[in-house]
């Protein structure tokens, strides 16, 4: 604890200075259990991001063959098997209420999991590190230059740093918008300089934000920019694991000499010998030895550096660990941890994901394929004709989300006597209108309904039209109504 | 910020002197590239008033290095429009009136091109959906004065009715009761007479014989034998439910004895050929057409 401050010292006229200067973070390499998860949760998520444009996926003529496209001049996003269209963009409502619900189940269990192991940021920040160690040294290497002279050598390497971090921003903005475009042709068309300019400004943004991000703002994107830390401070738990410091186990702390004197005293020593590995492989520059903080994000990768540290003083190892307050004081009272995975959160969080899947996946499943919709004309709302009889109009608009074009029939069940005119429809079919839908497109028609007048009829009666297609038998239908002058 | 700030008792920093609900708040620097950026806006923000306009003045405004004006810009993206709608309506110009019904593409891009110039041009007599007024012919009906196939409704659009145009639409209905030429009671039976004629009651004191008279020696040369009407002329047919002024006997009295010559104006050279041709398909697609 600090020491405490006397009351004379207790005011000053001074206001401190405008602006806290950056403490440069030079973070340690180290290896162990959670570097090695973290390398290879690094390789996938860079593998799909980078690869995944390329996948192809047959869907037939005249349709993109790309596995995940998201296609803005026809209004299409491809997912796999799945296509959907602009109305359909309650999907990705679900997806999101999904994306939060999966981020708060993983907070219940293992605090912010998200951002240490696959949050973007921390991945290509990591990477870029990666890129800084092995171009300038590790830790003391890079101080020491630091604090020196600019030499020619080092002028040299930092120059090959920042074009290496440049050449990966750039590739990284370049695989954006494969996303948005057939990914083998568009890499032609960017390396020819035919590809259309709105390519060329993205890549240039996400280059010049991907080198910022992860080259400069590193750690304080997650610090000052990021509201997840925020956010996850209300939902947390006691019961979710965090990257902990068992300080029951750790304090006080001594040197490994100290503490063998102390204890064969028969007094209590702690397992941290002040070594501060832990501090110096933290990416953000904290010491989690002050307790759970918000410049945490959880990477735990202290642990692998105090664990090393543990193996080779011949102690156990764990003394940070995944662990959490409840477990430090049940130790301290001498009783058996204890770790609840399941808890009313964690349950409330996994229906609630299984119940949105469901919901979607049974969505995806229903789908139709042909679909009407149906606008009343408003203005006039009816229309008396010269021999008495009312007519209504409506706008029909068709949706057909087949690879083919497909002919259909409209009938029309409403007012008694109700006949049917489609404006443009083929007048070889009179009685039964017939049209042709384009594959993939919707088609809007106005369509009016004539029935005649009958003084004693209700003012307002349903109208249905329904929609055959005459060669695959599927059927839609659209409700409105039928309104008297 | 305060004068005479505390220092705190746990961390030894300063505080801000701000204090909720026995919470205070420590005075923690922002960070540099923070303070820096901020500051870069506001050196963005003078650059801006420098370059476009900004400033009001007394009688005008600072126009900036650019000489940029939204006026400007709304201009060349019309003209950008222009051009891309140009490329489209060739293909209308190029299809006569029937084929473009007949494709669903054509008369899709006739319609909504029709339905944003009716808006415009139309909509003020018409209303906007063509359900018209009195005086102004409901465009979604099937009576029509001048005739409602596509080349008819074409016709009236280009010139008019009694627009003053060379060819446009002549005849009206005269004033029997201004001119002398029918007397009050004449004109009181012949109003009935017509409202008969399509099944609409009589005054109780009404002689059929009588209206059928006057009927026959003034009125059915425009209106025809059968009161049908004649759209060369424009004379209503009088035998249907439809009415362009009102069918009450006031109403009729009131045209018998001023007659009636509502006017219609000639779009020839006010909408481009083009447009007039998209125009009388909408019209006619509302549902009226013949
Ligand atoms: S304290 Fe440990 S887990 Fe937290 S950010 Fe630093 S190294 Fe990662
Ligand atoms: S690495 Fe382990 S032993 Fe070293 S200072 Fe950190 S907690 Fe203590």
């Amino acid at each position: 604890m600090n020491k405490p401050v006397s009351p004379d010292e207790l005011t000053t006229d001074e206001d401190g200075p405008l602006y806290a200067p950056r403490k440069k973070v030079y973070p340690q390499s180290v290896s162990g259990r959670f570097r090695s998860i973290k390398w290879r949760l690094m390789a996938v998520c860079l593998g799909v991001y980078y690869l995944l444009p390329f996948v192809r996926w047959h869907r037939g003529l005249g349709a993109p063959d790309q596995a995940v496209l998201i296609d803005f001049p026809s209004r299409r996003f491809y997912f796999f098997f799945i296509e959907l269209w602009p109305q359909e963009v309650y999907y990705f409502t679900g997806l999101l209420v999904l994306a939060a619900f999966a981020l708060f189940l993983m907070n219940a269990l293992g605090g912010r999991i998200w951002c240490g192991y696959l949050c973007p940021q921390t991945v290509w920040t990591d990477l870029f590190y990666a890129v800084e160690r092995l171009v300038e040294g590790d830790r003391r290497a890079q101080m020491k230059a630091d604090a020196g002279p600019m030499t020619v050598k080092r002028a040299g390497r930092r120059a090959l740093k920042h074009a290496i971090w440049l050449m990966i921003a750039w590739w990284t903005g370049g695989a954006w918008v494969l996303y948005f475009a057939d990914a083998p042709t568009l890499v032609r068309d960017l390396a020819t300089l035919q590809a259309p300019v709105i390519a060329y400004v993205w890549i240039a943004m996400l280059t010049a934000s991907t080198y910022l991000l992860a080259g400069y703002m590193r750690e304080q994107v997650c610090v000052y920019m990021c509201p997840w830390p925020r956010i996850q401070a209300a939902l947390t738990d006691e019961w979710a694991l965090n990257v902990t410091y068992k300080y029951d186990r750790g304090e006080p702390r001594c040197s490994v000499k100290k503490a063998f004197d102390i204890r064969s005293l028969g007094e209590k020593a702690g397992d941290c010998i002040d070594c501060n590995q832990c501090v110096a492989v933290c990416p953000t520059g904290i010491d989690i030895r002050d307790g759970a903080q918000l410049g945490c994000i959880q990477c735990g990768l202290c642990i692998d550096a105090c664990d090393a540290v543990m193996t080779k003083v011949s102690r156990k190892t764990g003394l940070i660990g995944y662990d959490n307050d409840i477990n430090i004081q049940r130790r301290v009272a001498g009783k058996q941890e204890i770790f609840k995975p399941v808890r009313a959160r964690t349950v409330v969080y996994a229906s609630l994901i299984t119940v949105v899947c469901a919901v979607m996946l049974y969505a995806l499943m229903s789908r139709t394929l042909l679909d009407v919709n149906v606008l009343h004309d408003r203005n006039p709302i009816a229309v008396r004709l010269s021999d008495g009889a009312i007519r209504n109009g409506y706008t029909l608009r068709f949706l057909n989300k087949r690879g083919f074009d497909r002919v259909i029939a409209i009938d029309v069940d409403g007012p008694a006597d109700a006949k049917l005119h489609v404006i443009g429809a083929d007048s070889v079919t009179p009685d039964r209108p017939m049209i042709v839908l384009g594959r993939d497109t919707t088609t809007e028609l106005r369509v009016l309904v004539t029935a005649p007048f009958d003084e004693k009829a209700e003012k307002s009666v349903p109208v249905t039209f329904r929609v055959t297609d005459i060669g695959l038998g599927e059927v839609a239908s659209a409700t409105d109504h039928f309104v008297l002058p | 910020m305060s004068e005479h700030n505390e220092i705190d008792r746990v961390s030894g920093r300063s505080t801000t002197g701000h204090e909720w609900d026995g919470i205070k708040e420590l005075n923690t620097p922002l960070p540099r590239w923070w303070v820096l950026t901020f500051y870069a806006t506001i050196i963005w923000a003078i650059g801006y008033w420098v370059v476009y306009p900004a400033w009001p003045l007394v009688s005008g405004y600072t126009t900036g290095l650019f000489q940029y004006s939204t006026r400007a810009s709304v201009a060349t993206d019309l003209a950008d429009l222009e051009k891309l709608r140009g490329e489209k309506m060739a293909v209308l110009g190029n299809a006569s009136l029937a084929d473009i019904e007949k494709d669903p593409a054509l008369l899709a891009l006739a319609r909504a091109r029709g339905k944003t110039v009716f808006a415009d041009n139309c909509a003020p007599c018409h209303g906007s959906g063509g359900a018209g007024a009195k005086g102004y012919p409901n465009l979604n009906d099937d009576d029509w004065l001048w005739g409602g196939s596509l080349d008819q409704i074409m016709q009236t659009i280009q010139f008019g009715a009694r627009s003053g145009h060379a060819k446009t639409h002549e005849g009206q209905m005269l004033a029997f009761g201004r001119d002398g030429v029918l007397k009050k009671d004449e004109i009181v039976t012949v109003a009935n007479y017509v409202r008969s004629l399509s099944g609409l009651s009589t005054a109780p004191k009404f002689d059929p014989a009588a209206g059928k008279k006057i009927f026959t020696e003034n009125c059915t040369s425009c209106h025809g034998d059968n009161a049908k009407g004649n759209p060369e002329l424009g004379a209503p047919n009088l035998t249907d439910q439809i009415w362009l002024y009102g069918s009450d006997e006031e109403t009729l009295v009131e045209t018998i004895t001023n007659g009636r010559a509502g006017v219609m104006p000639a779009w020839v050279g006010r909408l481009d050929p083009v447009t007039v041709k998209a125009l009388a398909v909408y019209v006619h697609s509302l549902g009226g057409g013949k």
